[in-house]
C-alpha cells in the first residue's frame, strides 16, 4: 500500500516539476552547453541566417496577344556565403493555361509548374522566364497570376551544425584580446564594487538600526537605486556627470572646487599629484565603480539590517554595564554577529558584479578603460560580429564563475555545519 | 572636561554644520541663485564658535531662546557674506541653524566628561551626517531626472544649474516633453508592450513555479537534493553567458523581434528565484492540513488549488511583484532580441532614443521618469511584502 503511494508521489512530483525544469533547461542550461559548441567554431553574425532560395515574380503582358503573358522570376540565393543544394520550385497556374517552350529543368502537370534547379552557389542569381498561353484564346487575368506565390525549397548546410572545429577563438581570446588587461579591469570593477557596496551597506544599516524620526521612510529611500530601472538611472547619471552641460561639473566649477571640467566617464586616467608623486587614477573605471556601489549597496544594507535587528538587545545592555564605548560595541558585538552575512553577501555580490553588463554598457559602452569580460562578450559577438569569439569569452566567464561558486558553496556548507 | 572630547565635539559639529549649509547652498544654486563660494573657513569658525558658546552658556537659557539667538546670529553673518539673496534662502539657513542648535543642545560640560564621550560625539554626528548625506546622494539623481524632464532645451543650455521649474507657464508647455515622447516617439505603445511582457511573465512564471515549488517543498522523489542545489546554482548564472546561443537559436527560429520570445526568456530566468522563494514558504504551511485533504480524497491538484494557494497569497503576491519588477526593468535581452521599434519595451525604447545624439535630454529624462515611476510606486506601496521577500530570496541584480 505504502509502496504504491510513494510511487504515486514520485510520479506526481515529476509531473509537477516537468514544465519548469524543461523550460529552465532549454533556456538556461542548453545555451551554456551550446556556448561550448559555438566557441570551437568560426562563426560570424552573418552566418547565422539560414540561406533561402528566393524568387520575385514579375508578370508582364505581351503586346498584340492578350492570350499570352510573360512571367519573369528573379531567382536568387539569399546567402552571400553558403550554397543551397537541390533547389525545388513550384508555381501554380490558372485553369486552361499552359506554358510555351518550357525550360528543360521544369515539368508542367495539371496546372502546376515543377522545376528542379539543382545547386545554387552563394550569391547565385538568375532571371527565369516562362510564357503562358491560354488554350481557348481568352485573355489571361494578370492579377490572378500575380496573386499566386511560387514555393521554393532547398537544402543547405547550417554552419552551426557541421562538425568543423577550431581552436582559433581561444587562441584569440588569450593572445590577441589584451586578455590580461580585461581580466584586471574586471577584477578591479568587481572587487572594489563589492567591497564598496558592503561598506556602505554596513554604514546605512547602522544608521537605520537606530531610532530617529522618519526611519521607515529612510529605509524605503535607501532602496530606490536598487529597484529603479537600470536604463533610467544610468542615463540620469550620464547627464549628471557630463563634462560640459552636466550638473556635477558645473556645480564644482561654480564653487571653484575644480578649475576645469572633468570628463568623468570619458577619461581613462586622471593624474593626481600626491606629495610630489604623480598618481594615475583610472577615472572612468572609478566613476563606474561608484555608480555600481550607489546602485547595489541597498542589497547589502537590507541583509545586514535584517541581521542587526536580530541581535539580542541584552548583549548591548551588558556591554553598557561593562562600560564599553560605541566603537568597542561595534567591533566586539555587532561585527561578529554580521560577519557571516557579510561573507555570504561578498560572494553573491562578487559573482553578480563579475557578470554585470548593463551598467557599464549604458554608462561608457566599455570605452576609456572600462572594458570588462561581459562587455567583451557583447563587443566580440555583436560589434565585431564574431559569434565564435563571443562564445569563447563566455566560456572563460563560466569557468571563472564555477570556481567562485565552488568557493561560495564550500563557504555556505561550512556555515551550515557550524550551525 | 576632557580636552580631546572638546576638540572633537567642536570640530565634528562644525563640519556637520558646514555640510548642511553646503547642501542648502547647492540646492539654492540649482534654483538659479548665483552663489560662488562655500566659505569653508568662515562657516567652520562660526560653527566652532557656536558650539563653544553652547557649552559655556549651558542650561542658563531655555534651549528655544538659545537656538533662536544662534540662528539669527548665523543668518546675519551668512547674509552679509553672500549678500542680496532672496528671503527663502535666509529662511532655509535659519531653519538649519535651529535644527543644528537643537542637536548640540544636549552636550554640556558634564556630558563631555563621561567615559567614551569623544567616541559618542563622533558616532552621533556621523549618524546625523550619514542620514543627511545618504538621502541627498540617493535622491539627487531622481530629483534631477524629474526636474530635467520639465525644462526646455534652451533653458538647459543657458544655465545647466538652473533647476527651477516655472509653474506659471501653460500646462502644455510644462509637460511638453511628455507630450512629445507620447506623440512622436510612441511611448504609449511601449508602455503597453512593457506591461504586457511583465504581466505575462508574472502569470506564466507563477503557473510553472507553483507546482514545481510544491513538489520541491512537499514530495519525496529521486534527485530532490540535486534539484534544490541546481536551483541555487542556476539562479547565480548570469544572462550575459546565455546571450549568444539564445540569439543564434532565436534568430533561426524567427523568435527575435517577437514579444513571445522575450516572454519565454524572462519566464525561464525568473523561474529559479520564484521556485526558491515559494518552496521556502510552502514548507512553513502545516502538513496536517494536507493530510486531512488526502483523507477527503483530494488529489494533488486539488490540494494545491484548495489548500496551498489560499494560504500562501502573501508569498505569491510578493513573488509576483518581484517577477514583475525584474521583467519591467530588464534590459539585456530586450537589447539583444528587439531591433524593430514596433516591438520595443520601455527600457529598450529609452536606450534607442539615447542612441540618437540629437535627442534632447529632457525627452530622455521624461522617458526615464515614465519607466521609473511605476516600479517605485509598486515598491513603496507594497514595501512590506517586498522587503521580507528580498532578504529571503535575495533578488538578482
Amino acid at each position: 500500500m505504502s509502496d504504491t503511494l510513494s510511487k504515486i508521489e514520485k510520479r506526481t512530483a515529476y509531473i509537477l516539476l516537468l514544465p519548469a525544469v524543461f523550460l529552465v533547461f532549454s533556456i538556461i542550461l542548453f545555451p551554456i552547453f551550446a556556448n561550448v559548441w559555438i566557441s570551437f567554431k568560426e562563426v560570424g553574425l552573418k552566418d547565422i541566417r539560414i540561406p533561402e532560395p528566393r524568387a520575385k515574380k514579375i508578370v508582364k503582358s505581351i503586346i498584340d496577344s492578350s492570350d499570352e503573358i510573360k512571367i519573369i522570376y528573379k531567382l536568387r540565393n539569399s546567402s552571400l556565403i553558403l550554397d543551397i543544394r537541390d533547389v525545388k520550385f513550384q508555381d501554380k497556374t490558372p485553369k486552361n493555361v499552359e506554358p510555351l517552350n518550357l525550360d528543360e529543368r521544369c515539368q508542367f502537370k495539371s496546372n502546376v509548374i515543377n522545376c528542379n534547379f539543382g545547386n545554387w552557389k552563394a550569391k547565385y542569381k538568375e532571371n527565369f522566364q516562362i510564357i503562358l498561353k491560354n488554350k481557348n484564346g481568352e485573355k489571361i487575368n494578370k492579377k490572378e497570376i500575380k496573386s499566386i506565390k511560387p514555393k521554393l525549397s532547398g537544402k543547405s548546410d547550417n554552419i552551426l551544425l557541421n562538425t568543423n572545429f577550431t581552436l582559433k577563438n581561444f587562441k584569440k581570446v588569450f593572445f590577441q584580446n589584451e586578455f590580461f588587461d580585461l581580466l584586471m579591469t574586471t577584477f578591479y570593477y568587481t572587487f572594489f564594487g563589492t567591497i564598496g557596496s558592503i561598506v556602505f551597506g554596513i554604514l546605512a544599516a547602522q544608521l537605520v538600526n537606530q531610532k530617529f524620526f522618519g526611519r521607515t521612510f529612510m529605509r524605503s529611500i535607501l532602496l530606490f537605486p536598487y529597484v529603479g530601472p537600470v536604463v533610467a538611472l544610468a542615463y540620469t547619471w550620464e547627464l549628471l556627470l557630463d563634462p560640459y552641460s552636466g550638473t556635477l561639473n558645473n556645480l564644482l566649477l561654480n564653487f571653484q572646487v575644480i578649475q576645469e571640467p572633468l570628463n568623468l566617464l570619458g577619461q581613462k586616467y586622471l593624474t593626481i599629484n600626491f606629495f610630489g608623486f604623480d598618481l594615475k587614477l583610472r577615472l572612468a573605471l572609478t566613476t563606474v565603480i561608484i555608480f555600481e556601489i550607489w546602485r547595489y549597496f541597498p542589497l547589502a544594507f537590507l541583509f545586514i539590517l535584517a541581521r542587526l535587528q536580530a541581535v539580542p538587545k541584552e548583549l548591548y545592555e551588558a556591554a553598557d554595564v561593562d562600560g564599553a564605548g560605541p566603537l568597542q560595541k561595534f567591533i566586539s558585538i555587532t561585527l561578529p554577529q554580521i560577519i557571516a552575512v557579510i561573507s555570504i553577501l561578498f560572494m553573491i555580490r562578487f559573482i553578480w558584479n563579475f557578470n554585470k553588463f548593463e551598467d557599464i554598457f549604458l554608462l561608457t559602452g566599455g570605452a576609456s578603460g572600462t572594458r570588462t569580460l561581459p562587455i567583451n562578450v557583447y563587443e566580440q559577438g555583436f560589434t565585431i560580429s564574431d559569434i565564435g569569439m563571443g562564445s569563447a569569452v563566455s566560456i572563460v566567464i563560466v569557468l571563472l564563475l564555477l570556481i567562485f561558486m565552488f568557493i561560495y558553496f564550500r563557504l555556505l556548507g561550512r556555515r551550515a555545519d557550524e550551525n | 572636561m576632557k580636552i580631546k572630547s572638546l576638540i572633537l565635539y567642536c570640530l565634528i559639529s562644525s563640519i556637520f554644520l558646514f555640510s548642511l549649509v553646503s547642501i542648502w547652498k547647492v540646492l539654492s544654486t540649482l534654483q538659479g541663485i548665483d552663489l560662488e563660494n562655500f566659505n569653508f573657513a568662515i562657516i567652520l569658525t562660526l560653527g566652532i564658535g557656536i558650539s563653544l558658546i553652547n557649552l559655556i552658556v549651558g542650561d542658563k537659557f531655555h534651549k528655544a531662546i538659545k537656538s533662536i539667538i544662534f540662528a539669527i546670529l548665523f543668518t546675519f553673518v551668512d547674509g552679509y557674506l553672500v549678500q542680496l539673496m532672496p528671503i527663502w534662502y535666509n529662511i532655509g539657513i535659519f531653519g538649519i541653524l535651529i535644527f543644528y542648535s537643537f542637536k548640540i543642545d544636549k552636550y554640556n560640560q558634564k556630558n563631555l566628561d563621561l567615559d567614551h564621550s569623544s567616541q559618542t560625539v563622533v558616532f552621533e554626528f556621523l549618524t546625523l551626517f550619514g542620514i543627511v548625506l545618504f538621502s541627498f546622494v540617493i535622491l539627487f539623481p531622481f530629483y534631477m531626472m524629474i526636474v530635467t524632464s520639465f525644462k526646455t532645451q534652451a533653458a538647459l543650455l543657458i544655465n545647466p544649474l538652473d533647476f527651477s521649474i516655472n509653474f506659471a507657464q501653460d500646462i502644455k508647455e510644462l509637460f511638453k516633453s511628455y507630450f512629445v515622447i507620447f506623440d512622436t516617439y510612441k511611448f504609449g505603445r511601449y508602455i503597453l508592450i512593457s506591461t504586457f511582457v511583465s504581466v505575462g511573465t508574472v502569470i506564466i512564471t507563477l503557473i510553472f513555479a507553483i507546482p514545481a515549488a510544491y513538489a520541491v517543498a512537499r514530495l519525496n522523489f529521486f534527485g530532490k537534493n540535486f534539484l534544490s542545489t541546481s536551483i541555487l546554482i542556476i539562479y547565480m548564472f548570469p544572462a550575459i553567458v546565455l546571450v549568444i546561443p539564445l540569439y543564434t537559436v532565436f534568430s533561426q527560429l524567427g523568435l527575435r523581434n517577437n514579444v513571445g520570445g522575450l516572454l519565454i526568456v524572462y519566464t525561464a530566468t525568473t523561474l529559479p528565484v520564484a521556485i526558491y522563494m515559494l518552496q521556502g514558504y510552502f514548507k512553513s504551511i502545516p502538513k496536517e492540513l494536507e493530510e486531512a485533504a488526502i483523507m477527503d480524497k483530494l488529489n494533488w491538484f486539488g490540494i494545491i488549488i484548495k489548500i496551498i494557494l489560499p494560504l500562501s497569497i502573501p508569498a505569491i503576491s510578493s513573488v509576483a511583484l518581484y517577477v514583475f519588477m525584474i521583467a519591467w526593468n530588464e534590459f539585456l535581452f530586450s537589447l539583444m532580441f528587439l531591433d524593430n521599434p514596433n516591438s520595443f519595451t520601455l527600457s529598450r525604447a529609452i536606450q534607442y532614443l539615447s542612441g540618437d545624439a540629437e535627442t534632447p535630454r529632457q525627452y530622455l529624462m521624461a522617458g526615464s521618469v515614465v519607466v521609473t515611476i511605476p516600479v517605485l510606486f509598486i515598491f513603496v506601496y507594497f514595501e512590506k511584502y517586498l522587503v521580507s521577500g528580498l532578504t529571503a530570496g535575495s533578488v538578482k541584480g
